[in-house]
């Protein structure tokens, strides 16, 4: 029923082109070649040329392969046997269940209507103070992670999506290690969360292609889990492998590279996936957690450039904490004022002497003479690294904000703080204040 | 309509090859046909018999082969009463009634009428009968919230007209005929309140262009005092990702002393609009106790629509800015991103496969940014009423390096330049404003003799901070230390603003006028001091009275109670009186 054509001209990277026609733009086709057989997609048409993404990549296939085209675009399977399973980017089961084949749905819909959209309200509690305290996270963000190969932004994320109170988890891993697709399952099953995951892997070991499905497919079934009024975390890892197979198939179509050899679409490609993270009004939402690696630990470089363009902000995760400076939640604001009164305060305030407190550290370094406002910095910035930066610290955030004072208190006097006369009054540990505070 | 169509013979993203017969014109309007599918395009390139065409939507589904029917119109905007209060799409569909129809998503190839043809409007009549009159003059007007529309002659009427009838004084939809003018020919011409306007041409029914001198008041300080804005003025946001660009346009799209802000989303989060969106018809607008939507309509195209429509947003923003002005209105245009259009053009130069320049944008940015920066100004209609259109933009360079492209176009068009720096945004100095890398061309609300003296201390005081990174605190003399004080003092309570309190959000140009002399005033006094460490301490104490004092409305109690603390502090170690 569906015309097969037999003669493919040219083959590139992972780009065929034959010649057809009753082809129409994005549509599947299947080629199969003595080697196998693969899903590709149409990528371009010029009069009868076509141009087709084999997801498998280009390697084996015969310039007289079978290539039929389906007349459908892509799509991925939808329901609740989802849960707890694991398929590649191509919507393949990649563990031993049954392949789920009902009720298609599209990937990569369109957006949603922004005068559909609602002000974010909820706070994701993460019980990590560097996040509750400085960077709340809030429902409905998108939000990636940035760090050097090395850092342990799995295990971050991991944890966090642990910790989080939400009610489905999509995992998106591309160019995945093979290790760590198995700690990210097994730590969901050991915690009892595997039940309420789905997982979409692409591992290093795959073709390209099908890592740039895995974002689509991941967010076309946490559209329909947030439609349905499901709480939906994403995790997607790395966003810097997705960006690379861009790179991959944008030189192969011959495209005029825009920086280092990215695609001069690559903000639009990366914002069409990021701002799938909503918060629906009478539905649920869905929140999307991004690891970005930065080759040669260069935020500049073109991926995580783009990507700050694009989120609601960004931990920086480096030496295993995550950073003060740098690292931002952008929705904080939304959220924050709702917790208690002295958050807010407290975030900058503690930020401001940390900031300070490094440039003593480099005074120090530099061999100056401290003077006193310097060795109480000192002694604050290493209170606050120890106390608060370390990511060992799982803490509510009102403990959390007790800490801050305390710390505070531990090494300041009030008006060096900058802290508002009222809120002194209000949190200032009392055996503190009697001791330090001078009357003027 | 015409009834010209062409035939799709090439697929590439959203960019079609169509053959075509009869004659097309560039920028022509298109609609790509596919089954049920109508999908607006336009024409960018015309080679032969083969017109290259930007698809405004997704191209999924498109087949060669497929018709595509020429609309023998450019791409217009609709103007008329009923634009402000509106959120549109970057072609003008309006986004609530695609919401009410279409529920969550956006659908492709659905287009509404931007304003609504069946509302009615009271009309009152101006011009009298057998006046001569030519395009953009006065025919009658109609109540709009607070302002008062004109209905004006369509720009697009070149030449002089003779008023045959003007309707009478009642209610009417945007398809009544309101006036029948009759050319030089002796031929009648219906006019109703309705008319478009080809985007990418500016509006230029007016007598001369003047020199923006007022001073447009955003009640930033460090914008108001330092780096100010004309209106009638151009300028542009550059910084690094979360330098605080949106807040900055957030905040001057509230207070900015104008009667219309018109808000160009383009490329950036929806969600950013979306505070706008729900925020501003909650807040009144402190100038005419009104809601802030009242003057406020927002063109939203976002980084996830599509990449075509994102170009067209900026010139239809500019467009409806243009038409407001033409009835003597200052409107103020906020551009967020001017990076993502540029990346815009650079997608479909691409395409087109153009020879592209610096970091492959199309050699043509330059200009094309130029023309855009342009159409801001001010100037004087042909009634002799004066109208204004100020122009702030974006920038979002590459890595947050300046010596890009976009920036550099960008500066060499505009009056004012606030450059965002990472190295205050990191430091949570808010509005990230670099006081040393920005500058204005335009005059500002405080005393020019005080902002030079202002600057002098904060250059000062930076060369100080510099020196001190090399020599320490120990190799610098207690004189010297007090200006960087003294600098760093004016840097925390005057040029940072808490952007989300109530009062230290918004100050006024009288209060800007008040507190910068009084903190001037404070600069000059000379001071003495035991030694740094009294130094320091005093400062300390002297910022957080200050930035409390930032915190109290000027006409409550605590604002004098605390302006004398300040005194007193002072007379301590100083002369000062
Ligand atoms: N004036 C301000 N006061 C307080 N916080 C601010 C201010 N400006 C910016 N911020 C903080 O910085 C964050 C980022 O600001 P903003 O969204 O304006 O950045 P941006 O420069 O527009 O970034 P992008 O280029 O990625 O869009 C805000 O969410 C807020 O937390
Ligand atoms: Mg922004």
């Amino acid at each position: 029923m569906y015309k097969v054509f037999t003669r493919i001209e040219r083959i590139a990277g992972n780009v065929v082109m034959l010649e057809a026609d009753d082809v129409t733009y994005r549509e599947l086709a299947e080629v199969t070649s003595s080697q196998g057989s693969s899903l590709a997609q149409v990528i371009r048409i010029d009069g009868n040329r076509v141009y087709l993404q084999v997801f498998t990549g280009g390697r084996g296939v015969s310039t007289d392969a079978h290539v039929r085209f389906l007349g459908k675009n892509m799509q991925i399977p939808f329901s609740d046997a989802l849960m707890g399973r694991v398929f590649t980017g191509g919507g393949l089961p990649r563990d031993r269940g049954p392949s789920i084949t009902q009720n298609m749905i599209d990937i990569g819909g369109p957006s949603v209507n922004p005068a559909k959209r609602i002000i974010p309200r909820n706070m994701v509690r993460t019980g990590i103070p560097m996040i509750d305290v400085f960077n709340t996270l809030v429902e409905s963000q998108k939000l990636p992670i940035f760090s050097v190969a090395g850092e342990p932004y799995n295990q971050l994320l991991a944890r966090i999506s642990l910790q989080a109170d939400v009610d489905v988890i999509i995992l998106g891993g591309m160019g995945l290690k093979h290790d760590d697709y198995l700690y990210f399952r097994d730590t969901l099953e050991d915690q009892g969360a595997l039940s309420r995951s789905v997982l979409f892997i692409h591992t290093a070991a795959d073709p390209t292609v099908e890592c740039l499905l895995v974002p689509d497919v991941s967010l076309a079934v946490a559209e329909r889990f947030a439609l349905e009024g499901k709480r939906v975390l994403v995790l997607l890892t790395d966003m810097t492998n997705y960006a690379d197979s861009l790179k991959e198939i944008a030189i192969t179509m011959e495209q005029i590279p825009s920086n280092r050899g990215y695609p001069g679409d690559l903000y639009s490609q990366l914002a069409a996936r990021y701002e799938k993270a909503v918060d629906f009004d009478d539905a649920g939402s869905i929140t999307v957690l991004a690891a970005t690696t930065m080759p040669g630990d260069d935020v500049t470089h073109p991926v995580p450039d783009n990507t700050g363009y694009i989120t609601e902000g960004q931990f920086y995760l480096r030496n295993g904490r995550i950073e003060p400076f740098g690292s931002l939640s952008r929705l904080k604001q939304l959220v924050n004022d709702k917790t208690r009164e002295d958050h807010r305060n407290i975030m900058n305030t503690m930020i401001q002497l940390y900031a300070a407190y490094r440039e003593t550290m480099e005074k120090q370094a530099m061999g100056f003479r401290m003077s006193p406002w310097d060795l109480k910095l000192l002694k604050y910035g290493e209170l606050f690294e120890k106390e608060m930066m370390d990511l060992s610290v799982n803490i509510p955030l009102e403990e959390a904000l007790d800490l801050g004072w305390k710390i505070l208190a531990e090494c300041f006097e009030p008006a060096e703080t900058g802290l508002p006369t009222k809120l002194i009054d209000g949190f200032w540990p009392e055996t503190h204040t009697a001791t330090t505070e001078k009357t003027d | 309509m015409s009834d010209n169509t062409g035939i799709i013979n090439g697929i590439n993203g959203n960019l079609l090859q169509v053959e075509f017969e009869n004659p097309v014109l560039q920028n022509e309007v298109g609609y790509a046909l596919t089954g049920e599918l109508r999908l607006k395009s336009e024409v960018i390139r015309i080679n032969g018999t083969r017109a290259e065409m930007q698809v405004f939507e997704d191209t999924s589904g498109l087949s060669v082969g497929d018709r595509l029917e020429f609309s023998g119109e450019l791409l217009s905007a609709e103007l008329g009463p009923g634009l402000l209060t509106q959120i549109y799409d970057g072609l003008q569909n309006p986004l609530p009634e695609l919401a009410e129809k279409c529920g969550y998503f956006l659908k492709r190839g659905v287009y509404f009428d931007a304003l609504n043809k069946d509302g009615s409007w009271a009309f009152t009549p101006v011009a009298e009968k057998q006046a001569e009159v030519t395009a953009g003059d006065t025919l009658g007007t109609v109540p709009e919230g607070m302002f008062s529309h004109r209905i004006m002659v369509p720009f697009r009427m070149t030449g002089r007209y003779i008023v045959e009838e003007v309707a009478a004084e009642g209610e009417y939809t945007l398809k009544d005929t309101i006036a029948k003018l009759r050319d030089t020919a002796g031929k009648l011409h219906d006019v109703t309140m309705l008319q478009h306007w080809p985007v990418k041409i500016p509006i230029r029914c007016y007598n001369e262009r003047l020199r923006p001198s007022d001073p447009l008041v955003t009640r930033i300080r460090i914008i108001d005092t330092l780096f100010p804005v004309a209106r009638g003025g151009t300028y542009c946001i550059p910084g690094p990702f979360g330098a605080g660009k949106t807040v900055l346009q957030q905040i001057t799209s509230r207070y900015a002393d104008v009667d219309i802000v018109i808000i160009a989303a383009c490329g950036e989060r929806a969600g950013e609009v979306v505070e706008t969106l729900r925020e501003f018809p909650e807040l009144t607008d402190p100038r005419t106790g009104k809601s802030l939507m009242e003057r406020t309509l927002i063109i939203c195209n976002t980084s996830s629509m599509p990449v075509a429509a994102r170009e067209a947003s900026v010139y239809t923003a500019v467009t409806i800015a243009e038409y407001y002005r033409q009835m003597s209105l200052n409107v103020l245009l906020l551009a967020d991103s001017t990076s993502r259009w540029a990346q815009a053009l650079r997608e479909v130069s691409g395409r087109l496969e153009e020879i592209p320049g610096e970091e492959a944008f199309p050699a043509y940015l330059e200009s094309v940014i130029a023309s855009f920066y342009e159409r801001g100004g001010t100037v004087r209609l042909n009634d002799g009423s004066i109208g204004s259109i100020t122009i702030g933009g974006t920038v979002s360079p590459a890595g947050g390096n300046f010596d890009e492209p976009v920036t550099q176009s960008t500066l060499k068009v505009v009056g004012a330049f606030h450059g965002l720096s990472r190295e205050r945004s990191d430091a949570r100095r808010y509005p990230a404003l670099d006081p040393l890398e920005s500058w204005s061309k335009y005059p500002s609300v405080v005393s020019g003799d005080d902002v030079q003296y202002a600057r002098h201390i904060l250059r000062q005081g930076n060369e100080v901070d510099q020196m001190m990174k090399v020599v320490g605190e120990e190799g610098t003399s207690l004189d010297d230390f007090i200006v960087y004080l003294k600098s760093e003092y004016l840097d925390d309570t005057y040029l940072q603003q808490d952007a989300f309190h109530p009062v230290d959000a918004a100050t006024d140009a009288d209060r800007q006028k008040y507190v910068f002399g009084k903190l001037v005033k404070i600069l000059k006094t000379p001071m003495t001091f035991e030694d740094k460490e009294k130094a320091r301490h005093f400062f300390q104490k002297l910022t957080q009275i200050t930035k409390d004092w930032n915190q109290v409305a000027m006409d409550e109690e605590d604002f004098t109670k605390l302006d004398d603390t300040i005194g007193g502090m002072l007379a301590e170690v100083t002369e000062y009186v």
